[in-house]
């Protein structure tokens, strides 16, 4: 293999997901000094990543859920109310 | 160009903060913002006692326990199955779904991995089970998992467009998240989004860490090419 300086493209981006999975990539990678095109590559895979971040925030699923959970198991168990639980209301954990 | 560490997992802490992550929903995610180099990669945090507490007295049939590990878990394994199917109703559905089958198998749960990435797979499991039930035409994640040669290490990428380096819309990477293979998606949410570890991924969906690592690429590669980065084949020979 090339020395990294060395790399074509291909054999850069061969080794990107490695590279990037494992945390071992920056901007001062020998080929990236004067790979533009690689440099770009990695700015907008980047770019994706960043972005996904922000783009589902982590909900809250409705409260009726939890009712409807609980009368599907004690369908399942055929047995009388679940203890411990107000109908409808899931606990809170602080 | 900025520091390609923010491409490591995103910090669920900051993102999910709420009374999910008092319990074992937090085992194993890194504690690094995606500032922070190189990323954490630490072991996975073993359930404190009052989880485990928890955890023994569902397996033991106590309901009320049962409802605090839906407490524990639900806004994870909700929000997962609306990513998943970007369907409220939907994901509603497979959450309901998820719960159930966690009733009925957590008798099985033996503590061979975090009961969180378990029960992540459980889920991971429903949720595949009714794409495929919908005849999803979309590859499989057992397809996922196969290397594709047209995709494989090696092909070329062209220059960028100038506008991604700027700002994405959001609408179009919602759009080209959702268009994503299952298999890729799967991966680019538990990774990118919800923000789990490759070893994590691995054993939720078995394959091997480098498989983990190989697919997210190439899903943030589809991503690019979606978001019409137009692929050219000007390489340095």
């Amino acid at each position: 293999m090339n020395h990294p300086e060395e790399m074509s493209c291909a054999e850069f981006q061969s080794q990107l997901p490695e590279l990037i999975g494992s945390g071992k990539i920056d901007s001062n990678h020998p080929h990236l000094k004067d790979c533009a095109l690689c440099q770009a590559l990695l700015a907008d895979l980047e770019t994706i990543a960043e972005a996904a971040r922000q783009l589902f925030p982590i909900e809250d699923p409705p409260p009726k859920l939890w009712e409807k959970i609980e009368t599907a198991l004690k369908n399942e168990e055929g047995s009388g109310p679940l203890p411990g639980n107000d109908p409808g209301t899931a606990p809170e954990i602080s | 160009m900025s520091d390609s560490t923010s491409l490591s997992p995103p910090d669920p802490a900051s993102r999910n903060a709420g009374p999910e992550n008092a319990g074992p929903d937090n085992a194993g995610h890194d504690k690094a913002g995606p500032g922070d180099a190189p990323p954490a990669r630490q072991p996975m945090t073993p359930p404190s006692p009052a989880d485990a507490d928890i955890l023994a007295r569902a397996q033991a049939g106590d309901h009320h326990a049962f409802a605090q590990l839906y407490s524990l878990h639900k806004r994870r394994i909700y929000s997962l199955c609306l990513r998943m199917v970007g369907n409220v109703a939907e994901a509603e559905d497979l959450t309901q779904e998820a719960f159930l089958q966690l009733h009925r198998k957590i008798g099985t749960f033996r503590g061979d991995s975090a009961f969180s990435t378990w029960l992540h797979r459980l889920a991971i499991n429903v949720v595949l089970m009714q794409l495929r039930k919908k005849g999803l035409s979309l590859i499989s994640l057992d397809e996922a998992m196969e290397p594709a040669p047209e995709e494989g290490p090696g092909r070329s990428f062209g220059a960028p467009d100038p506008t991604l380096s700027g700002a994405i819309d959001r609408l179009a990477l919602q759009r080209a998240v959702a268009s994503l293979p299952a298999g890729y998606r799967l991966i680019f949410i538990l990774h990118d989004i919800e923000g789990f570890e490759h070893n994590e991924i691995a054993t939720m969906l078995d394959c091997s860490i480098g498989n983990s690592k190989s697919q997210l690429h190439k899903a943030r590669l589809k991503l690019r090419d979606a978001l019409r980065i137009s692929p050219q084949q000007e390489v340095r020979p």
